[in-house]
């Protein structure tokens, strides 16, 4: 068995594993990347729709392009990679990663580690909804991967249940592969996913988005044969007498994302209105020297603030390991009002501070404010799907040193 | 002497294992569904029962002390997991629980079940501290236990084809001719006859329509569905034991239990179903529903709404009299039938295979059973990653690169186990996910489905679009995007 030792380790390939890689050896690091799949790209692979990189690349770029400049900067900077490899256990207490791959099992002793293991879909199960137990019932992103890379259509007529980016996108490409989408199923009163999603995957195709309805049962033995759905209020109880069906072999969930986080929550604090890892704006956790990015953190919405807070997570990873590192400071970050999703959990005020937010529910228009900052920021239709972005510069935080908290609140 | 079991559950399957051990027989099972312990034994509670709950004087409390004396020894000898937890019933402070606690361990001392104590609050807070404080007393069960039921199934079907059986599979029996008060074929769906010297109908809930086919009346089955909602194994951590409520008229009630791969099960409902609809496995809201209401009054706060992976259901094939109906029919000479067997018929299972293969054939055959002299009575012990320290994991890496390919990641399967598996006879997702827990796990085949197809449609020569959930009309993929 081989015993490796490394500045920075990387866990996860995908946008905020690859930045976060290529930060670290930027600042000098000896850094691996442990990716579990072939391949590094993470979701970005699957996803050949455009839409990518306006901000962290300054252009439009699909999914896979995205990753090809990730991965051009890996080789440049000597990342090590090594696809195929899945992180069995970590050992916070001597940073030790246990890693099994075909090549042989290894355990690798970091300086730093960096998680950026991404999310998983909420699986069907997961949603207990009644009926059969038939195929033909796909997580979205698992049928993404059949049509866009196995080449793979998965029936003939289906049902999307949940208005995500995902679902949406998913819509579209079903319907230009030929199949028939019947209805996009959504369960709140406004879409979950990207408003420019909505319009340029439901509307230009006439897709029907069917808001406060939800699927109230699956039928079929073998294959599905019909859905039921129903509208619900605002319990999101069926209401009876508003119940339709719906002859698709295909139901296509959409239904969330859940941070890949069940393997380290014995040692690293997770948020938990995020449902992902507890995180500084250094992107460290509540372990030392143990940072995390990207959609374990929280599920984000655009690629280009996951290979953002990566590129921090790999820079104070290698600071970290280098013995680079200052002091820091933890102060809370808590939540007021009408804020979900909130990254960071905590502040160090001797860095920078980009804070990204969701609304627990659309808003006409709202501010957002941080009273120990004197910021106000205002914005007009606010939507959970679209994260708010907030940039503080450090020379700003001076005077929170002393607090014991700061609070970020949206209000009407 | 050809003899036929028709059914391949825990029942049909631990028959046709002994069946095979014998010299003087040529044993041959059949399976309507694809793989084997796909019907009730696929969706149950998995609990080796302690044998204090059935009332003494059934058949099925005597066989189910029986067949939990035998199982350590049968898990050991198929492989398959069994842990001992021990299981708790447990009552409020109150003297109608109190009593139920004490007749049923009077019941048990009378059925011979072992390990049966009543405790009180203090050691019940001890084992099991997450339990509500409503309750404080329990009766204790430390022979009671756990184990994976398909396995069972599938092991001991295995070792009968080690031992010469022959296993069929994805073709029911539709068919037979009777001459003389005596089966001579059976007849399946495909137009196959075979032979039959003798034949065993261990059909779980379909024992009255495989008895009728033959001409022979059985009591009538009144199926009652349970609902099940399994855990993730982040919640194994709450529970140690398998937790019963205090039991009703409607049976042992909806439990708390942990599984052998560490996650947790709650249920079953015990609904009675007014028609015979023995494919209804569907769940209901409201079933659901139960199920999470009466888990939290045992274990407030397990039912997590992030640690739910999975709902189920299965049948269970009760009759009015509520007990087994294992007999040989009066006019046709050489049938058996193992009908009616619901709960405990897991913990039974073993027992029943004596009870048939040892007392009823011999009586109606008129013939001694001659062993083999070499049989296989052990599988090979099969590696499963999870299970292994890591210094044992890199050394079997260096011998063979696949057990380093890590396809389930939840479960931590490689693909030498899903290759291992499908040679072993997985021919479905299903058939894989059932032996290796690929697929089992929080994502439930979300990250790995579409690797556990690849691997079937290159290691069965087939196309992808020809891989199948479980069942031949449960497709998956329809066809290729482009050429
Ligand atoms: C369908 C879809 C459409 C989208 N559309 C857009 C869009 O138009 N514009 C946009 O900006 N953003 C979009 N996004 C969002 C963006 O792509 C994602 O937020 C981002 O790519 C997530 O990156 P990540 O690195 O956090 O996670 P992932 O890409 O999920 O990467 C995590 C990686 O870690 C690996 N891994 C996990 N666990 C382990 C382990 N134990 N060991 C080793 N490796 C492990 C995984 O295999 C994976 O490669 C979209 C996302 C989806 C799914
Ligand atoms: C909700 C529930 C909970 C339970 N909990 C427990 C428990 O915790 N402990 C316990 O000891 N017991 C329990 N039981 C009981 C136990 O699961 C069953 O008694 C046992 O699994 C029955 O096994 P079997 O082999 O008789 O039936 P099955 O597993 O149903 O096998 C019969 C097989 O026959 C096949 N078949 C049917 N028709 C044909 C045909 N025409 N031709 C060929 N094949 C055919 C079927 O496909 C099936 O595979 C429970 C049962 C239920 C439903």
């Amino acid at each position: 068995m081989k015993n490796t030792k490394t500045d920075v380790l990387v866990v996860g390939g995908g946008a905020g594993g690859m930045a976060a890689a290529v930060s670290a050896a930027k600042e000098g690091a000896h850094v691996i990347l442990l990716e579990r799949e072939d391949a590094v790209g993470g979701v970005l692979n699957q996803c050949i729709h455009n839409g990518f990189g306006l901000q962290f690349y300054q252009q439009e770029l699909t999914g896979p392009e995205f990753s090809y400049k990730l991965e051009y900067e890996l080789r440049d900077k000597d990342v090590h990679v090594v696809c195929g490899s899945y992180v069995r256990y970590i050992d916070f207490s001597s940073n030790s990663v246990y890693v099994i791959s075909p090549s042989g099992a290894q355990i690798i002793t970091a300086g730093a580690i960096v998680i950026a293991t991404g999310a998983r879909e909420r699986p069907f199960g997961a949603l207990l909804i009644p009926g059969d137990r038939p195929a033909g019932i796909f997580p979205a992103g698992l049928a993404q991967r059949y049509v866009n890379l196995e080449n793979h259509l998965p029936g003939n007529r289906a049902l999307i249940l949940g208005s995500g980016d995902i679902g949406l996108i998913m819509a579209r490409r079903l319907t230009l592969e030929g199949m028939e989408v019947a209805a996009v199923v959504e369960r709140m009163p406004y879409p979950g996913g990207l408003t420019r999603n909505v319009v340029q995957c439901l509307e230009d195709f006439g897709i029907p988005l069917l808001l406060s309805n939800t699927v109230t049962r699956v039928r079929g033995n073998g294959r599905l044969q019909s859905v039921e759905v129903s509208e619900v209020d605002e319990q999101f109880n069926p209401v009876s007498g508003k119940e339709r069906s719906f002859e698709v072999d295909t139901l296509i969930l959409s239904a969330g994302l859940i941070p890949q986080v069940e393997d380290y929550v014995r040692d690293l604090d997770t948020d938990p209105v995020n449902k992902g890892l507890s995180v500084s704006n250094t992107c460290e956790t509540n372990v030392r020297g143990v940072f995390a990015a990207g959609n374990n953190v929280a599920v984000f919405d655009l690629v280009d603030y996951v290979a953002a807070e990566g590129w921090i997570a790999g820079r104070h990873a290698a600071f970290n390991a280098l013995g680079k590192a200052h002091q820091s400071q933890r102060i809370p970050v808590v939540r007021k009002g009408m804020v979900g999703v909130l990254v960071p959990n905590m502040v160090d005020p001797n860095e920078h501070l980009r804070i990204y937010l969701r609304l627990k529910a659309p808003m006409d228009k709202g501010k957002v404010i941080i009273r120990e900052l004197e910021i106000e920021k205002s914005f007009v239709y606010g939507v959970p799907s679209e994260m708010i972005q907030l940039v503080v510069n450090k020379d700003k935080l001076d005077r929170i040193r002393d607090l014991n908290k700061l609070t970020v609140e949206v209000l009407s | 002497m050809q003899i036929v079991v028709i059914g391949g559950g825990i029942c049909g399957s631990l028959i046709l294992r002994k069946l095979s051990a014998l010299r003087n027989v040529s044993a041959v099972l059949v399976e309507a569904k694809s793989d084997l312990g796909q019907g009730v034994t696929k969706a149950n509670s998995a609990i080796v029962h302690g044998g204090y709950d059935d009332p003494h004087g059934t058949v099925r409390a005597a066989l189910c002390v029986k067949g939990n004396d035998l199982f350590a020894d049968l898990c050991e000898e198929l492989n398959v997991p069994f842990k001992r937890t021990g299981s708790l019933v447990v009552a409020r402070d109150n003297p109608d629980e109190i009593k139920k606690l004490e007749e049923l361990l009077e019941n048990g001392k009378k059925n011979g079940a072992r390990g049966l104590r009543i405790i009180g609050k203090d050691e019940l807070k001890k084992i099991e501290p997450n339990l509500s404080e409503d309750y404080k007393h329990a009766l204790h069960c430390s022979s009671a236990g756990i184990t994976e039921p398909w396995m069972i199934a599938i092991a001991a079907a295995n070792i009968g084809r080690m031992n010469g059986a022959r296993v069929i599979t994805g073709d029911p029996v539709t068919g037979c001719n009777i001459s003389d008060g005596h089966v001579e074929d059976i007849i399946l769906e495909s137009g196959t006859r075979i032979t039959a010297d003798c034949v065993i109908n261990a059909t779980g809930v379909h024992y009255n329509e495989v008895a009728s086919i033959f001409g022979v009346v059985t009591p009538p089955v009144k199926l009652r569905k349970g609902q099940y909602i399994l855990l993730d194994k982040l919640a194994g951590g709450m529970i140690k034991s398998i937790i019963f409520p205090t039991p009703s008229e409607e049976g042992k009630g909806k439990l708390v239990l942990p599984t052998v791969d560490r996650g947790v099960l709650l249920g079953p409902t015990s609904e009675r179903l007014d028609s015979y609809t023995p494919d209804d496995v569907a769940t209901s809201d409201k079933g659901l529903r139960d199920v999470i209401d009466a888990a939290d009054s045992l274990v407030p706060g397990i039912s997590r709404y992030n640690w739910i992976i999975k709902s189920f259901a299965g049948l269970r094939p009760d009759t009015d009299e509520r007990d087994f109906f294992i007999k040989a029919d009066d006019r046709v000479k050489n049938f058996i039938t193992v009908g009616a067997i619901r709960s405990p018929g897991l913990t039974a299972a073993p027992a029943i295979a004596e009870l048939v293969v040892d007392e009823l054939i011999p009586q109606i055959l008129e013939f001694s059973a001659e062993p083999k002299e070499r049989i296989v009575t052990r599988l090979p012990k099969t590696e499963k990653i999870n299970e292994l320290p890591f210094k044992e994991i890199a050394r079997m890496i260096d011998d063979d690169p696949l057990h380093g390919r890590i396809v389930c990641q939840c479960n931590e399967v490689s693909e030498r186990e899903i290759i291992n598996a499908i040679r072993e006879g997985a021919k479905t997702i299903d058939g894989v996910k059932f032996r290796t827990r690929a697929g089992f796990g929080r994502c439930q085949g979300s990250f790995c489905g579409w690797r556990i197809a690849q691997i079937l449609s290159r290691e069965l020569g087939i196309e992808l679009s020809e891989v199948r959930l479980n069942e031949k009309d449960a497709w998956i993929l329809n066809g290729k995007v482009r050429p």
